[in-house]
């Protein structure tokens, strides 16, 4: 173990001589801090999305000859989106082709004459109109996203007004009330009543005329019953289908918790991966690696030093990125001994791997690449939730993932992180067997070299 | 030619094969305390090879090979540094993993032996590819061995710096190490080698002074015998069939 320590120090002498290096590894995880923690603590901003209604003022939905109260569908489209209004269309078309909207909807004049045509026999088709700019896929999918949300909303919000509209005449049918027609207060007697006044003057009648009014008497009973059965009805006819979300597992922290996990776990597998792949690189390109296994140190304690190197390197460019995150979302320090387990044990997993791909090519430059082009796809793969690609795709991509310590990484600083996420032990246990194969890998592979 | 028992190294019948090919065949030879032995012979002739076996690098598949207390230092052809520590720091480096009790004072010795004292915070990039090499033969003196190897060590320097580079090394066999070069510079194994051992396609074709090198080429290849030695050289392989 002597050996292990002069190369240790040696190495990070040679860190220290290398600004860019040194440089990069503490302004990398600064970098990282600060981006994700402005992005998470500031919250997605509203889309900006032009107005322009063009519906004349005080037009009111009509049911059954009866105006509704205003739906406020204005505002709580507004709720959703950050409104720009405009004052016509021209404006909200060079809007949103300047790019300073994402989309425009227009409520044309006639949209409310044409919701209430739906109640008379020659129905229109109301619509609104959404001007948008496609110009790559991705916002032409979020403009599509929002405007069927905003639409779902609208649609649900006139359709609870007239709901509730209805099932207020029908309380008055069966309860009875007031009932005001062009400025005219009518009383109605309500089903309820006329029941009990017919059923209060059937003894009074000849018994011949009984039956018929009796007849009359329990169909005002059961038309009561069943109209207060209807009400409930259309109340759920404006939203058919609730939902009662049960989670069955994937215990999951706050959102926020995840994404400082997601930075952690890329900073400290590029920096450990790429530093121990390198470093190995380096003693066979500086030709030092013969001299140095010739007798004064042992491939396992050169594979052990480089692992070692990752490590001490990794948790401190990772505890730095962590404590910088503390400006923006207050994690759990009471929780640091777990952050550290999970560090170490994910560094020494990557370093493990690092070293794998170190001992496979005989450039520092070659092997950085290597690193590159291995690490970043797998990073991608593992942050694939399931349910994103078809389940044959997801278990292959799992499977894969799982050759690659970066996932049981993420899953063990999460948990680490926050208590609300998985169980540590397991991908503890995952990144252990990696760091013992991944070794054994590196060792056989550095034997190709031990001959000049 | 040294005795067996006064012999700081001594390898006999060495054999070794890549594949079906192979590169040592049966070659034996023995150096004594502070001589300078030249390994010569065309590119492939298996002077690494023997070099690397003799240093354990490398193992022979068949033969023997003993030093006299084990202690073989080697110098690589390409220098064996980290070029971006100083002078002094690969020096004190390798002097740690060489488990020196002192290890500064080994780097001062060392460096008072290259001449390089006044360099010693220098980072070793920023060296002539001369000075490159003596610190990497100060490296390998440093388990301060009886037997050094120098694997092609004049490779890729300049005129004055291999006068320099010789001066050195010869001041070594003086003070009693024993050391063993390979080259392929004819003209340089003659004027630094004690004794020369011609390889060639893995065998050993001769063993012995300068002097007696050139008498042989004389005899064997008589026509050449004439030109210049590099030519005679060569002749002479030709005719031994190689």
């Amino acid at each position: 173990m002597r050996g292990v320590r002069w190369l240790l120090l040696k190495d990070l002498q040679i860190l220290r001589r290398s600004p860019l290096q040194a440089v990069l590894l503490v302004a990398y995880p600064i970098l990282i801090a600060v981006l994700v923690g402005f992005a998470i603590s500031r919250g997605p901003e509203d889309p900006r999305v032009a107005f322009l209604n063009e519906v004349p003022p005080n037009t009111r939905i009509n049911v059954g000859g009866q105006e509704l109260p205003k739906a406020n569908v204005k505002d709580r489209i507004c709720e959703r989106v950050e409104c720009v209004f405009v004052s016509d269309r021209a404006e909200a078309r060079e809007r949103v082709a300047s790019g300073d909207v994402l989309a425009a909807l227009i409520l044309p004049a006639d949209l409310v004459n044409k919701i209430n045509s739906l109640s008379t026999l020659t129905p229109g088709v109301p619509e609104v109109e959404v001007l948008v700019n496609e110009e790559n896929a991705v916002k032409a999918e979020l403009v599509d996203d929002r405007i069927t949300s905003l639409l779902a909303q609208a649609n649900l919000s006139i359709a609870r007004r007239i709901g509730s509209e209805g099932g207020r005449y029908l309380g008055l049918i069966v309860n009875g009330g007031e009932f005001k027609v062009l400025g005219e207060t009518i009383p109605v007697l309500g089903l309820r009543a006329s029941a009990e006044i017919l059923a209060q003057v059937t003894p009074a009648l000849p018994p011949n005329l009984r039956p018929a009014l009796e007849e009359v008497t329990e169909f005002a009973a059961q038309a009561r019953d069943n109209l207060d059965v209807a009400k409930p009805l259309i109340d759920r006819l404006t939203q058919p289908i609730a939902v009662d979300k049960v989670v069955v597992g994937g215990e999951s922290p706050p959102l926020e918790i995840f994404a400082i996990a997601v930075a952690a776990t890329l900073t400290l597998a590029f920096v450990v991966v790429l530093l121990v792949a390198g470093s190995l690189a380096l003693e066979r390109e500086e030709n030092a690696f013969p001299r140095l296994t010739r007798g004064l140190v042992s491939t396992t304690g050169l594979l052990s030093e480089k692992v070692l190197l990752g490590v001490v390197v990794g948790v401190l460019v990772t505890l730095l990125m962590l404590v910088g995150m503390q400006f923006f979302v207050p994690l759990e320090l009471d929780r640091i001994g777990l952050w550290l387990l999970a560090i170490v044990v994910s560094a020494a997993a990557l370093g493990a791997a690092g070293a794998a791909l170190g001992a496979a090519a005989r450039e520092v430059r070659a092997v950085s690449l290597l690193a590159f082009m291995v690490t970043l796809p797998v990073a991608f793969l593992s942050l694939i939730p399931s349910g994103a690609v078809s389940p044959t795709a997801f278990d292959a991509i799992r499977y894969f993932t799982a050759l690659f310590p970066f996932k049981p990484a993420l899953e063990a600083i999460t948990a680490a992180l926050d208590e609300a996420g998985p169980s540590i032990g397991g991908p503890l246990l995952h990144l252990a067997i990696l760091c013992v194969a991944y070794s054994a890998i590196a060792r056989v592979a550095l034997r190709r070299f031990s001959a000049v | 030619m040294e005795s067996a028992t006064t012999a700081a190294l001594r390898a006999e019948d060495v054999v070794k094969r890549y594949g079906d090919r192979a590169a040592l065949k049966g070659v034996g030879f023995q150096a004594g305390a502070g001589e300078l032995v030249a390994i010569i012979g065309p590119n492939g002739a298996g002077k690494t090879t023997l070099l690397s076996i003799l240093a354990g690098i490398s193992k022979a598949d068949e033969g023997t090979v003993d030093s006299v207390d084990g202690r073989v230092g080697w110098v690589p052809q390409q220098a064996a540094l980290y070029r971006r520590l100083t002078v002094e720091e690969n020096l004190l480096l390798f002097a740690r993993l060489e488990g020196h009790e002192d290890p500064r004072g080994s780097a001062e010795e060392m460096l008072e032996l290259t001449g390089l004292r006044e360099r010693r915070g220098e980072i070793v990039a920023r060296l002539s590819g001369g000075n490159q090499q003596r610190i990497n033969i100060a490296i390998g003196l440093l388990s301060r061995p009886a037997v050094l190897l120098l694997d092609e060590p004049s490779v890729g320097l300049d005129p004055r710096q291999r006068a320099r580079l010789w001066g050195f090394v010869s001041g070594l066999a003086g003070r009693g190490t024993t050391v063993i070069f390979s080259t392929h510079d004819i003209q340089e194994a003659e004027r630094y080698g004690g004794r020369l051992l011609v390889l060639a396609d893995g065998e050993a074709l001769f063993d012995g002074p300068p002097e007696e090198l050139r008498e042989a080429v004389r005899r064997e290849a008589p026509e050449a015998a004439d030109r210049d030695f590099e030519t005679a050289f060569v002749a002479y392989l030709h005719h031994r069939g190689h």
